[in-house]
């Protein structure tokens, strides 16, 4: 267990983000031992007003006293403060192609997920073509970061859970075996991981979070 | 580290905020590259090819790859040609994180603010409710950079890192905005540190002969907001 004498790290999170997850496989991969505190995003801590000031939001990562926020931020700075274990690729080529799809995987999903009709068609389209060009980054791997989890994998890991659930409660499945086969299987693999296994709550009560955020949007327009 | 080949390009528009840090982080470096001007309205097959996710400038292209998202390019820059000159990020991981912290802050608050302000004028409606949104942000700006800076004078220490390309690159397009709404941001009595600053990073070197002057872009807002009105 990585942890110098004296360091402490605490993880403020919500237990259905996708953004706290991103850290909570990132603390595993590297082996830190940290204290979780599980936030009431309708009523926020003090801890966490003062640490994360500016966005009020979760996760915030706090270690030896100072904060830092912001998921992707987190994982980049956990990646450098503890050098075992790397997630991050050394060729600083391959650093900006991970670096780029860790946002850009995403596009277009919450807008698929939350419209309808053409503007839904329009989300899908878009999340299609990224979704081709995705795919090509498994290409010969097991993993985006090789034959093990790296910065990548975990930036886009809530895909592996988020899409199928997206699918579920909107009835519209997009990743299919027979149209990417290598994101399929790497979202079984990925789930399946030592360190991703059980981080996550039962995909029953993630499922019905997701539906009643769904609803609730869904009812404001209509 | 030597390469044979060095072929690196850079699509963009001079107009560009997000285009201006790669160009101020490859001359921190010393690096030369070829400058492929987009033009406005139409996107050229390269750019498609080498960004077929956001079809957005900039994209760098080196030997033949192509590097998507400003800040993502700087820091591909910094990593490549790492002996070259001082490093654009900072060396400490906190250090780092608060820089990208501040970054992503000013991507949010700024260009938008900046989009929106630029289409109005003094006495328009949504004119005050936009300008406080770019106050504020600078405001906050102002707290960071006394953290940041240490006691220095750029957010990076003695010379300018990641944090003030990320947020410098937008003062081109403030100045233009000030004109346009006839507001003063950049006001001296509000935010001392930052206008300072502001001077030193427009006075650069590296930043000199790639910032536009607030002039031509206002002449450049101007002729695109009649050109599609006359539609």
């Amino acid at each position: 267990m990585e942890e110098a004498k004296g360091e402490e790290v605490t993880l403020f999170g919500f237990w259905s983000s996708p953004f706290v997850h991103r850290v909570i496989w990132a603390l595993n991969i590297k082996k830190i031992k940290y204290k979780y505190v599980e936030e009431d995003l309708c009523d926020k801590s003090a801890l966490l007003l003062e640490h994360n000031p500016v966005y009020k939001k979760v996760p915030v990562l706090v270690y030896n006293g100072i904060a830092i926020a912001d998921s992707l931020i987190i994982v980049e700075f956990i990646e450098e403060t503890w050098k075992e274990n790397s997630i991050m690729p050394q060729d600083p080529y391959e650093k900006a192609v991970a670096r780029f799809w860790a946002t850009a995987a995403g596009d277009g999903l919450w807008q698929f997920f939350i419209t309808e009709g053409k503007e839904r068609e329009e989300a899908l389209t878009s999340v299609i073509n990224n979704f081709e060009l995705l795919e090509k980054e498994l290409i010969g791997k097991n993993f985006f970061g090789g034959d093990r989890i790296g910065y990548l994998d975990i930036s886009v890991g809530w895909i592996s859970y988020g899409v199928p659930i997206f699918e579920e409660i909107t009835e519209f499945k997009i990743i299919t075996e027979q149209k990417f086969p290598l994101l399929h299987a790497w979202m079984e693999a990925f789930s399946n991981s030592e360190f991703v296994k059980d981080t996550l709550p039962p995909r029953e009560k993630l499922s019905e979070r997701y539906r009643n955020v769904w609803e609730a949007i869904m009812q404001k327009k209509n | 580290m030597a390469a044979e080949k060095n072929e690196i390009k850079l699509i963009g528009a001079w107009n560009s905020p997000f285009v201006m840090r790669p160009r101020i982080a490859l001359n921190l470096k010393g690096v030369a590259y070829e400058m492929l001007q987009e033009t406005d309205g139409k996107k050229s097959d390269l750019l498609l090819k080498s960004n077929p996710v956001y079809k957005k400038i900039p994209v760098l292209i080196h030997n033949g790859k192509p590097i998507c998202e400003s800040m993502i390019i700087v820091e591909y820059i910094d990593e490549t040609w790492s002996s070259d000159r001082a490093s654009i990020l900072p060396s400490d991981s906190y250090d780092r994180a608060i820089a990208r912290f501040w970054t992503a802050f000013v991507d949010d608050k700024i260009p938008n603010t900046n989009r929106k302000l630029r289409t109005l004028t003094k006495e328009s409606e949504e004119t005050e409710v936009e300008a406080e949104k770019l106050t504020a942000a600078l405001q906050s700006l102002e707290e960071a950079f006394q953290k940041c800076s240490k006691g220095k004078i750029f957010f990076g220490g003695d010379d300018i890192g990641y944090l003030d390309i990320a947020f410098g690159s937008h003062l081109a397009w403030i100045k233009a905005v000030e004109k346009i709404v006839e507001i003063k941001f950049l006001d001296k009595k509000k935010i001392p540190s930052l206008v300072a600053w502001s001077e030193r990073f427009c006075a650069h070197g590296a930043v000199k002969e790639v910032m536009p002057e607030a002039d031509k872009l206002v002449e450049f807002i101007k002729a695109r907001l009649s050109a599609s009105s006359a539609k």
